[in-house]
């Protein structure tokens, strides 16, 4: 009997999950701004191109990681931005193979900060790339990596 | 299917802070096995977040993100025990969702 329980409980979980893929699927490439194939564009300069262009640095976008990391294969890398009405935030890394690595949509009520880890290749630049008001805005951190992430 | 993710989602001064941690290969593409073949890539591709019916934030993500990928965001309007769910699509089209409650 409980295992019957079981199997149903994981059959209606799988269900929904698949419903709720579909549904959430089409929201998110609907509000986020860049595609699949911005993932493959191969340099820095280029992938900042497709997110719309011009760029400003700014002190009100924050990001924080590490000055060395030790394994490039689990980076951490977090960014907050003061800027009002900030809408998204993108991670760049500049010398991986594919500098574009991830790309936040906040919505209503979310506060503008994510943390996540990301691989790098090799010590290079990570850019933090903030859209707030429909404009654009940066901040780069050099962080040094001893052992990288990618390759094997 | 894949693991279950832990989500660990707590409120505090009116603002629910989530921690999610996926259970991912995230294979870039990149790497070659032991016979020098190309490891085909396999990653997360897409992730929603929603308070309850609410989303509070979706991502698109490249294979640099890390092998069992970690995330934490923030967002505003929700109370203890509310539900947080996370859902993740992967390029192979395999997908997850898993809920939590807010603490």
């Amino acid at each position: 009997m409980t295992r019957l329980d079981r199997r149903n409980v994981l059959h209606q979980g799988s269900a929904l999950a698949a419903l709720a893929a579909c549904g959430l699927l089409g929201t998110a490439s609907a509000r986020a701004a860049v595609d699949s194939a911005a993932f493959e564009i191969k340099t820095l300069a280029d992938a900042l191109k497709a997110l719309g262009g011009a760029v400003a640095d700014s002190k009100d976008v924050v990001i924080t990681a590490p000055d060395i990391a030790e394994n490039g294969a689990v980076v951490p890398v977090a960014v907050t931005s003061n800027l009002p009405k900030t809408q998204e935030i993108y991670i760049l890394v500049e010398k991986n193979p594919s500098p574009l690595t991830a790309a936040f949509v906040l919505h209503e009520g979310s506060d503008s900060f994510v943390s996540t880890r990301v691989k790098m290749g090799q010590s290079t630049n990570v850019v933090a790339v903030v859209k707030a008001d429909g404009k654009l805005y940066s901040a780069t951190k050099e962080t040094k990596v001893t052992l990288g992430g990618c390759g094997g | 299917m894949a693991d279950p993710m832990r989500i660990r989602a707590q409120v505090k001064d009116g603002m629910t802070d989530v921690r999610v941690l996926m259970a991912h290969v995230m294979e870039t593409g990149q790497r070659k096995d032991a016979a020098g073949k190309t490891i085909p890539g396999h990653f997360i591709t897409d992730v929603t977040a929603k308070h309850g019916e609410r989303t509070v934030l979706t991502a698109k993500w490249g294979p640099a993100i890390s092998q069992n990928p970690f995330l934490q965001f923030r967002f505003k309007g929700a109370k203890a025990g509310d539900k947080v769910s996370i859902n993740w699509v992967d390029n192979k089209g395999d997908k997850r969702t898993d809920e939590a409650t807010i603490t």
